[in-house]
């Protein structure tokens, strides 16, 4: 078969019902078949093409297996060291308000490394967003307990399993700085399904518009999967996240326009 | 007529940064710089120019608020001293390795770990040899007064754009707090969001549909690449050291020995120089203002001239090693020093002089 072999070759123009927005570059995704990553990405530069922002959005990229995200996103980027987006975003929104601003960090990076400039990022109400991928392990380092690994899971540092005697207890950041008087929105979400995918796209928009309202930080977490460092295959993986993680992080809203919403 | 004011070292830096048109500053209080940031806060420089001022909260923080202003072309910098220098340093190893500009104050005291509040010298290799982790280099400036310590803002802030590398003042607590009087530039504008897309094509200011994304990083996973990325950055450093040394000299042309020392060390040592010449010892000065930079090759001159050279500083000999690879073996290089926040006495000095090159 050619090489030069195109979707136009595949797909005939009348049969074509949906094709990537043009915020992501053609660079083939660094992320494990299977890995929410690259959905977390496609709709957040989605909502960058539909709220016709790119020329005024400047991305954060993190440490861990996002950390090229920049090459995937197609908007001006910088690539922050571990845990330190929020700080880099709050000196990149107070200098330019009128762009967007948002950081996309892992668990590792935001709630071990990073807590501190999430915190008071959240807590001095700075007007960005912050995507946060948590897949309960460190991914790009290969498979590490991070602070949001639940108890009895398995990862090459807690090898049998957390024991949160030994170990300390998975930190619920999201719920963490829901209670912050910074923050304006804050929802969990997943992209597992079509339907969820559409849910955490909607979460990922209100993120965005919420920074005309210069009201405080919207937090979107996104609970994913790592079957790579959980040593699962994508299906299992899916099925574990569903079954372990959520009842664990409940997805849904937390906090809308400032306040908790109760569930 | 530019009006002649009396300030504290600390709050010249502050006011020579709104003057400088500075976007941004962003710190964490510790002494004996906080003044900088109390002056920032008292000043308003909001309503004067529009500037950001931020107290963060770490000095990690702080120092990565500087990279991402830095990465959208903004004028911006940062205080602190020893111990929040030291936190700083992974901030400074990326934005040296991203290619930015910013300038980053360390007013020294004395260490290591919590140390003392006092003045000293003991950051030297920290500054001048990289600091962080990786081959880098900052352009370091030393003043000896406060005058020096506004005036270095904007030269600061020039040399950092002109190389896309960040430039430190290296002062420490005696100029911190010490009054004197200076005279301030004029204001100069800060840039507008279109003069930055003019000024630094490359900085993050938001993907316009004429040219490709800007990404800031000092991320590089082949090695080949990274190894030309510190080709380049070596070779920026190569040119700092062929175009920016910058040193001055006092009774040099007759000079038998010759002292060498910077910032407040340097005027403690101009004292000693007056009583040696009195006694009739042929002594002269050379106070680097660059320490990277180094002034090498005026040093290299200087050792064919000089029985001796003494490097005075306030710890335990960092810049003589400096000026012994400068001198390369010519002529015999001593150490004088005092460490932990205590300050030479200029008749130290002379009596080092005495003991060490002289007598010994
Ligand atoms: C200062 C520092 N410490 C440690 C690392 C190594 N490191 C790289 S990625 C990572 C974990 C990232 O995990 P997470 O944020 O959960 O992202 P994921 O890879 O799971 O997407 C660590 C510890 C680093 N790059 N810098
Ligand atoms: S290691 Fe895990 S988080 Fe990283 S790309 Fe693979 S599946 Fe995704």
């Amino acid at each position: 078969m050619s090489e030069n072999i195109g979707i136009k070759d595949i797909i005939s123009e009348e049969n074509l019902v949906y094709s990537k927005t043009k915020l992501m570059t053609d660079k083939t995704l660094s992320y494990c078949p299977g890995c929410g990553h690259g959905t977390a990405h496609r709709i957040t530069m989605e909502i960058v093409e539909e709220l016709g922002i790119q020329a005024d959005t400047v991305g954060v990229a993190p440490v861990g297996c996002s950390v090229l995200a920049y090459e995937f996103m197609n908007v001006d980027m910088q690539q922050a060291a571990h845990g330190r987006a929020p700080a880099v975003a709050t000196a990149l929104k107070r200098l330019m308000p009128e762009k967007y601003i948002f950081t996309y960090q892992g668990d590792g990076d935001l709630a071990a490394i990073g807590t501190a400039e999430t915190i008071h990022a959240c807590n001095r109400g700075e007007n960005f967003t912050i995507i946060f991928v948590n897949n309960g392990i460190y991914g790009m380092t290969g498979g590490q307990m991070a602070p949001t690994t639940l108890p009895g899971m398995k990862s090459s540092t807690s090898p049998f399993g957390r024991d949160v005697e030994l170990m300390g207890n998975p930190l619920k950041i999201t719920e963490l700085i829901a209670q912050l008087p910074g923050t304006h929105y804050v929802t969990r979400q997943a992209v597992h399904t079509p339907g969820n995918v559409r849910k955490a796209k909607k979460a990922i928009r209100k993120a965005f518009e919420n920074q005309t309202l210069n009201k405080g930080i919207s937090f979107v977490e996104i609970v994913s999967n790592c079957n790579s460092g959980w040593k699962m295959t994508p299906l299992d993986a899916n099925k574990w996240m569903v079954d372990n993680m959520f009842p664990f992080y409940p997805l849904g809203d937390i906090k809308v326009d400032g306040e908790i919403v109760n569930k | 007529m530019t009006e002649i004011k009396l300030m504290k070292g600390n709050e010249a830096v502050a006011e020579a940064a709104i003057l400088a048109g500075a976007d941004g500053y962003f710190g964490y209080p510790i002494t004996p710089q906080s003044e900088v940031l109390e002056y920032f806060m008292i000043e308003k420089p909001h309503e004067r120019t529009g500037m950001v001022i931020l107290q963060a909260e770490s000095e990690v923080a702080a120092i990565n608020m500087v990279y991402g202003g830095a990465a959208a072309g903004k004028k911006v910098m940062t205080s602190s001293s020893s111990p929040g220098v030291s936190l700083k340093q992974e901030g400074l190893s990326y934005i040296a390795g991203a290619e930015l500009p910013c300038l980053i104050v360390n007013v020294q005291r004395g260490g290591p770990g919590l140390g003392t509040i006092q003045p000293s010298q003991s950051d030297y290799f920290q500054s001048v040899k990289g600091g962080g982790h990786g081959d880098y280099k900052l352009i370091v400036l030393a003043p000896s007064s406060v005058q020096e310590m506004a005036d270095f803002v904007s030269l600061g802030f020039d040399l950092a754009f002109k190389y896309r590398n960040p430039v430190m003042i290296l002062s420490d607590g005696v100029i911190g707090q010490m009054m004197e009087k200076v005279e301030f530039k004029p204001q100069q504008k800060r840039l507008t969001e279109e003069e930055i897309m003019k000024k630094c094509p490359w900085a993050t200011t938001g993907k316009t549909p004429d040219r490709e994304r800007n990404i800031i990083t000092s991320l590089e996973l082949v090695s080949e690449k990274q190894e030309l990325h510190n080709i380049k950055l070596q070779k920026k450093y190569k040119k700092m050291i062929d175009t920016e040394v910058l040193f001055e000299k006092f009774d040099c042309d007759d000079a038998e020995y010759l002292i060498v020392a910077f910032g407040s060390s340097a005027r403690i040592c101009s004292k000693a120089v007056k009583t040696l010449r009195e006694n009739g010892v042929k002594v002269g000065l050379l106070r680097p203002i660059t320490l990277f930079p180094f002034p090498t090759e005026e040093i290299n001159k200087l050792a064919d001239q000089v029985k001796g050279i003494l490097s005075v500083e306030m710890n335990a000999g960092q810049m003589v090693e400096d000026i012994r690879l400068a001198v390369n073996g010519k002529v015999k290089v001593e150490h004088f020093g005092r460490m932990g926040g205590v300050i030479a006495m200029p008749n130290e000095v002379v009596e080092a002089l005495n003991n060490k090159l002289i007598g010994g």
